[in-house]
């Protein structure tokens, strides 16, 4: 056995990058409960892209058969429900992870020097997954597929001289039609999860170069001969890390102490995701809506139109300017502004732990004003909800600003050198 | 700043009532076990819905067999259209003459119940009331205007608005007290449990698999929480040394 392992190792560095990436991997020991999103994200995926080859063999991406295909699936497919489900519940639980995954980078610093780029790389990831999102929601060809659609690509055609032929060049039609749904099958498909899955090789492979953050925000690793024999870890760790730093005695390998942890998480994150897949797939209505169980009819516009839940708080920011192209500015804006996060944030300290009460109030507020955002996109229009969103709006951006003007000169706490025990 | 958080949460509970239909919705109390009401249901639907609106997503034989009627007894006494067990309950109405007639095709009904709700539909096919300026001689309270005929007349009778005089304000006044049948086959506590067979079945037909995948759903879920005990103890093993 270790006879052939070696033949192996010698031709690809199979115990090499498991030791480097996992076993020998330090990960700081104080690592909590917010640390467990990236993993559950990495599993949602796998999910989404396993089920989702499941799902590409008995669906017809025309718009004669689109609907009736899926429903086909459900009820005469063995177990194609349960594939379904698995997708439709996945997708929104992919946002779920992902958003708290974000929130966590925030509240720890985890896009401050020198994870920018880690940072960046997951807002990539985002981005592509809002696409990836959005073309997958059209699909079943439901009416809010269709009318979603119509929404969503009109946006495009707010934009001076090229708007017009651009939507055309998107919708691949005049209107939103079968061609339109089979070129987003192709990018659904194989595209954009393409490009996720190497955006997330990089997330990776960037996290792995400057190492894990943790809930203190203090560095694990420290200029090599600065510390003591005593303060060193006694975990082995791989040379990779240690020929250029002393580890400190604050980590424990990614494998098995760090997975271990995250596999509790897991038990507690499927327990949810399967008590909704088999008793509530629509989630009232939030993870299905109901209007998509009635085939798409561009003749009948639906009562109101919602994008899912996820995007609801960009669309009440859309909403909330009277401008059309203005307001997909300010849409692009909101998410452009979490990109230069690394780059507003003037503090040398990470963790809202040492950081200000002013900080701490940006955070929660940025939060709140996030999912009332999302309340706002994602019910019915009334008057002060116009009102409301602009506030929400200005706020919104305010957190970006605020954090910029005071993050210079923000009085926080000293930080200690090695993690406290 | 605080103050504003604190104002925010208060203002999110009292948002939730959203705009829905006029009037309050009446609970149907379905219950997909219950095989006798679910085949009470597929026999008003054949009877009395399939002459118009139609299942084209699913297929006799599977509703026979998922609502305990064996294929032979179907085809013999819930089958009308088409001519093999195994074919989609479709209605023989042309579709582009339904258009006409009513000024809209009537919606397929595969997964009506999954667009509206159990308890829309539960109201819905209760509430029609005798309007005379309309098309068919009937209105309805939970979707005015509704281009559909009365077609469960025959067992509800025909329905009116009751009006009682009632004090308001020292005046008397005619008040709306609800809608009152008569003339049917059916009394109305008969007609009620009707309808709540019908929805009942048409909650069947939106998602087949809803029972199969509780019962699985159970499994699955006493399989998780034993997982997580094990993975729970096998990590506090690992931890001894670290902490």
């Amino acid at each position: 056995m270790s006879g052939f392992l070696n033949w192996i190792e010698q031709r690809i560095p199979m115990m090499r990058v498991a030791n480097m990436h996992a076993i020998q991997y330090p990960a700081p020991r104080n690592m909590n409960f917010w640390y467990v999103f990236g993993f559950l994200a990495t599993i949602v995926l796998v999910n989404q892209i396993l089920t989702g080859i499941w799902l590409t063999m008995n669906f017809e991406p025309s718009a004669e058969r689109a609907f009736a295909s899926v429903e086909y699936i459900m009820r005469e497919i063995d177990y194609g429900w349960l594939l379904r489900y698995m997708h439709s519940t996945g997708a929104s639980a992919f946002f779920i992870v992902v958003y708290l995954h974000m929130f966590r980078g925030m509240i720890y610093g985890s896009y401050q020097k020198p994870r920018e780029l880690l940072w960046v790389f997951g807002m990539l990831i985002y981005l592509a997954l809002m696409a990836e999102a959005f073309m997958g929601y059209v699909l079943p060809w439901g009416q809010m597929s269709y009318w979603g659609a119509q929404v969503i690509v009109s946006l495009f055609g707010a934009i001076p001289v090229i708007g017009p032929d651009l939507v055309v060049w998107i919708q691949g039609d005049y209107v939103i039609s079968g061609a339109t749904l089979n070129r987003f099958f192709a990018l659904h498909v194989i595209a954009l999860p393409l490009v996720i899955v190497i955006l997330v090789f990089l997330h990776i492979i960037a996290l792995h170069e400057v190492g894990s953050n943790n809930p203190d925000g203090i560095a694990i690793k420290h200029k090599k001969g600065s510390l003591p024999e005593s303060e060193k870890t006694k975990w082995e760790i791989h040379e990779y890390y240690t020929s250029k730093y002393d580890i400190a005695d604050d980590v424990v390998p990614f494998f098995p102490h760090i997975v271990l942890k995250d596999l509790i998480a897991f038990s507690v994150f499927l327990f949810a995701f399967c008590y909704i897949m088999f008793f509530a797939p629509e989630m009232g209505g939030y993870f299905l809506e109901r209007p998509n169980f009635e085939i798409a009819n561009p003749l009948k516009t639906p009562e109101h139109i919602f994008p899912v839940w996820y995007f609801t708080p960009f669309y009440a920011i859309l909403k909330a300017v009277p401008d059309k192209l203005f307001g997909v500015i300010m849409m692009f804006a909101a998410i452009a502004a979490l990109f230069v996060l690394p780059w507003l944030d003037r503090s040398n300290v990470r963790s809202w732990r040492y950081r200000s009460g002013l900080h701490k109030w940006n955070l929660i507020i940025f939060a709140l004003v996030f999912i009332f955002l999302g309340y706002l996109g994602g019910t019915p229009q009334e008057n002060w909800k116009i009102t409301a969103s602009q506030f929400a709006t200005v706020a919104y951006f305010g957190f970006f600003v605020a954090l910029f003007l005071y993050s210079k000169h923000e009085k926080t706490k000293p930080v200690p050198t090695r993690i406290p025990k | 700043m605080r103050k504003l958080v604190v104002s925010l949460l208060f203002l999110v509970p009292g948002l939730v009532l959203a705009a829905g239909p006029g009037i309050p919705l009446d609970k149907a109390n379905y219950d997909l076990t219950d095989k006798a009401s679910l085949q009470r249901g597929a026999q008003l639907f054949m009877n009395y819905c399939l002459g118009c609106h139609q299942q084209q997503y699913q297929r006799y034989q599977r509703t026979f067999q998922d609502i305990g009627v064996p294929d032979e007894l179907g085809q013999e006494y819930l089958q009308f259209t088409g001519e093999k067990v195994t074919d989609y309950i479709t209605t023989a109405m042309p579709q582009e003459g339904a258009a006409k007639w009513f000024g809209a095709p009537p919606p397929d009904l595969t997964l009506v119940a999954r667009v509206r709700g159990a308890d829309w539909l539960y109201t819905y096919l209760r509430t029609f009331y005798v309007d005379e300026s309309k098309t068919f001689g009937v209105n309805n309270k939970v979707f005015p205007n509704v281009g559909m005929p009365h077609v469960l007349q025959p067992l509800q009778g025909t329905p009116r608005e009751t009006y009682e005089e009632r004090m308001i304000d020292g005046e008397m006044k005619q008040v709306y007290v609800g809608l009152k049948a008569e003339g049917g086959k059916l009394s109305a506590e008969e007609y009620d449990q009707a309808i709540l067979d019908l929805t009942n079945y048409l909650v069947y037909t939106g998602e087949p698999a809803r029972l199969e995948a509780e019962s699985i759903g159970r499994w699955v879920l006493v399989f998780i929480v034993v997982l997580g005990i094990f993975v729970y103890l096998t990590k506090k093993e690992y931890w001894r040394d670290v902490h």
